[in-house]
């Protein structure tokens, strides 16, 4: 019994780093970059739904729906930062990219330190309702919701980005830039719209995440972005189901090993497995081996 | 995927460099509940770094004539990260003396409070404490945080200087140490008390949950489990976890499976809030015990869920709402003076100086060496409950146990000083 409540606490957790891990997957298949700054992101969307919390308290809108208007303002935040900071640098080498994530990140969470204050804050209940009852076990509600709601964006997304011709847009994109321009893609506006995708997603994770977690600072995003980034590479970065399943396992290893091996040693297992993955299959569980070109 | 595996290395390794920049640093004292109390933090440090023109030409003697004010010297953080301990504390010192001086002073002389900043810093607080003996103090109350309180502790004990610090907990600061006093209560103290609380309350089944990266935490756990054992309440379960962690729903569900009916939660407020949430998100609803780091908690938690804090009790050096007239004098002259509530810091230091006029009155003379010895075997009743020493300078105090309601602490009764 317990080695199953044990299990559900990895997989909600789990599913909080695969919704991040869409983010970082999904950039990095299309700008080749790994955004530093998504966590950062998520920070942003936890400090949205407080501020927005007293309007939708006077019109008697429930707390969830603070998460829709941070996804709305870290959709349009993550579009900001990549023109801002990494449109311009579209063409240099990969390194300059990826410091300028890394001064995006610093950026935005010393300006919230500095105008907002270091000292966390607290956040209020997210869902309210009782556990539901299956057979013997106690489901909690934060954490049926997460699962579910996880799971079928994962699948909405699968559908939109095969489906959709802004999703093939994408997926051209993340082919090859300059045929895509070329027979008339938008290359802007496609990552664009993957930065605002991602970059939702983000706010979202940051609301189940403070479900279970009901508290707000500045770094909080840091932590959770290296696992997400985890989970991502384990999945196979640039792969979307693979970013959800990497997050699980991750999830599940984390809390097994804290239950059962070291509380000391849980975060050194999931760092094992990311150097695992990298030594003997680099390109991810699900990703597919890509030969540069020449 | 060359490229990959070099880009994830230098992701990996600059985020550890970031993580490790961006913990923030543990304040080493005790309970705070203040979070605004940064009222007059500039001015404080000036009046504070031209002290009174030490005119006589003694050094290490403290003042003799009569008439003549007695000095006073403290020091604290001031300024800096930890700044609201060290105000908050000063703020209750300056409120007694500013009471002693409009009743009489101390044996018929005024009393002068000389402040000084040490910044939370040992340097600082080392070059503060030479200022204040040349001075010629006939005591200092200070440090406030433990480190400072480290650095000049031996300092004080081979000067023969009484020094008494109102919130430095670390249980090394006044060990084989003559001249050293505290006022607030050491960790291992707190852990005994909340032991034998439980046991008091009929629990048998105790958990325990612990930072094992904190010696705050774990001088609580160990006393707790010593006291514990006396007292015949069985240890079902004990887990762990590390400063930066957020999730302990895994600690809490193995835990829960063991059925303690109380929990020991040995941190401070913030984590303190995530664990008590968390831990009745899993429905284990038990009685929650805490240390004195507990104060504030309620600030940490939306009004909307304060509900997981029923049935939560937690040690403290005060109650703000207890009968006692004197304390409720405290509180309101506090509030007046600085306007804002006073923490426990300002009770502890408040205390402090009222255990320095007890001392110098029953000394009858302002000499150090008759001061201490008079420190040494003062019997004193205070805001933070009556308070003798033992033979390390800790005292034997009473402790608050003080219980949330519906989001509001009351006090749920005062466990007396015991040997």
């Amino acid at each position: 019994m317990n080695f199953i409540y044990q299990l559900l606490n990895g997989i909600q957790i789990g599913s909080i780093y695969g919704l991040i891990a869409l983010g970082y997957t999904m950039v990095y298949g299309i700008a080749k970059l790994i955004n530093f700054a998504h966590g950062d992101i998520l920070m942003i969307g936890a400090y949205t739904a407080l501020s927005v919390l007293p309007l939708l308290n006077a019109r008697g809108l429930p707390v969830w729906a603070s998460g829709l208007v941070a996804m709305v303002v870290c959709g349009l935040a993550g579009v900001l930062i990549e023109k801002i900071a990494y449109r311009p640098l579209r063409n240099s080498p990969r390194i300059a990219n990826l410091i300028t994530a890394i001064g995006v990140s610093l950026l935005i969470e010393n300006l919230v330190a500095k105008f907002i204050g270091t000292g966390a804050k607290p956040f209020p209940r997210v869902f309210e309702g009782e556990a539901v009852q299956v057979g013997d076990l106690k489901l909690s509600l934060p954490m049926l919701i997460t699962v579910i709601v996880t799971l079928i964006l994962t699948l909405l997304l699968q559908l939109f980005l095969r489906g959709s011709k802004w999703g093939t847009a994408m997926l051209a994109t993340s082919e090859d830039y300059g045929a895509a321009s070329m027979i008339g893609i938008n290359v802007d506006h496609a990552i664009s719209l993957t930065f605002a995708i991602g970059s939702a997603l983000a706010a979202l994770g940051a609301i189940f995440y403070l479900a279970v977690f009901p508290q707000i600072n500045p770094t909080m995003g840091m932590m959770l972005g290296i696992k997400a980034f985890i989970a991502a590479v384990v999945g196979g970065i640039g792969n979307v189901p693979g970013a959800v399943v990497g997050g699980l396992i991750l999830g599940i290893i984390e809390a097994l090993s804290k239950a059962y091996v070291s509380t000391a040693l849980s975060d050194a297992f999931v760092f094992a497995v990311l150097i695992i993955v990298l030594l003997v299959k680099p390109s991810g569980l699900f990703g597919k081996e890509m030969r540069e070109k020449v | 995927m060359k490229k990959l595996t070099l880009l994830c290395t230098l992701f990996l390794v600059s985020a550890f460099l970031l993580s490790a920049c961006s913990s923030p640093a543990t304040p080493s004292p005790s309970s705070a509940s203040a979070e605004k109390t940064e009222n007059s933090a500039a001015p404080e440090q000036k009046e504070a770094s031209s002290p009174a023109p030490a005119t006589e030409g003694g050094k290490s003697t403290a003042t003799e004539a009569a008439g003549e004010s007695i000095k006073i010297g403290s020091m604290g953080p001031l300024t800096g990260e930890v700044a609201v301990y060290g105000v908050s504390a000063t703020n209750g010192a300056k409120m007694a003396v500013e009471e002693i001086n409009k009743a009489g002073g101390i044996l018929g002389r005024p009393v002068e409070f000389v402040l000084l900043d040490d910044k939370h810093n040992n340097t600082e607080a080392i070059n503060a404490y030479n200022r204040l003996v040349e001075d010629g103090v006939c005591g200092i109350l200070g440090a406030i945080t433990s480190a400072p309180c480290l650095a000049i502790a031996p300092l004080a004990n081979e000067d023969k200087v009484p020094m008494l610090t109102p919130s430095g907990t670390q249980i090394s600061i006044t060990e084989g140490r003559d001249y050293v006093f505290r006022v607030c209560y050491t960790d291992p103290y707190q852990g005994t008390v909340l032991a034998r609380y439980a046991s008091q309350c009929g629990k048998k089944k105790a958990a325990l949950l612990k930072n094992s990266s904190s010696e705050y935490s774990s001088g609580i756990v160990e006393a707790f489990k010593t006291e514990a054992k006396a007292q015949g309440v069985e240890i079902v379960a004990e887990e762990a976890y590390g400063s930066a962690d957020k999730d302990f729903r895994v600690q809490l569900t193995n835990i829960a499976s063991a059925s303690p009916d109380v929990l020991l939660v040995p941190d401070y407020y913030e984590t303190d809030a995530l664990i008590v949430s968390q831990a009745r998100e899993i429905g284990l609803d038990c009685l929650v015990l805490g240390p004195d780091g507990w104060d504030g908690v309620l600030k940490q938690i939306e009004k909307s869920s304060q509900d997981v804090l029923n049935n939560v009790v937690y040690a403290n050096h005060y109650a703000m709402d207890a009968d006692s007239e004197k304390i409720q004098n405290f509180i309101k002259t506090y509030r007046e003076a600085w306007g804002d509530d006073p923490t426990a810091f300002s009770a502890l230091a408040y205390d402090g100086i009222y255990m320095f006029k007890a001392a110098i009155e029953k000394a009858g003379q302002v000499d150090r060496e008759t001061i201490c010895k008079e420190l040494k075997q003062l019997n004193f009743e205070g805001i933070t409950g009556q308070l003798t020493f033992d033979e390390n300078n800790n005292p034997i105090k009473d402790v608050s146990m003080i219980k949330i309601v519906d989001g509001a602490y009351v006090l749920d009764l005062v466990v007396k000083a015991e040997k």
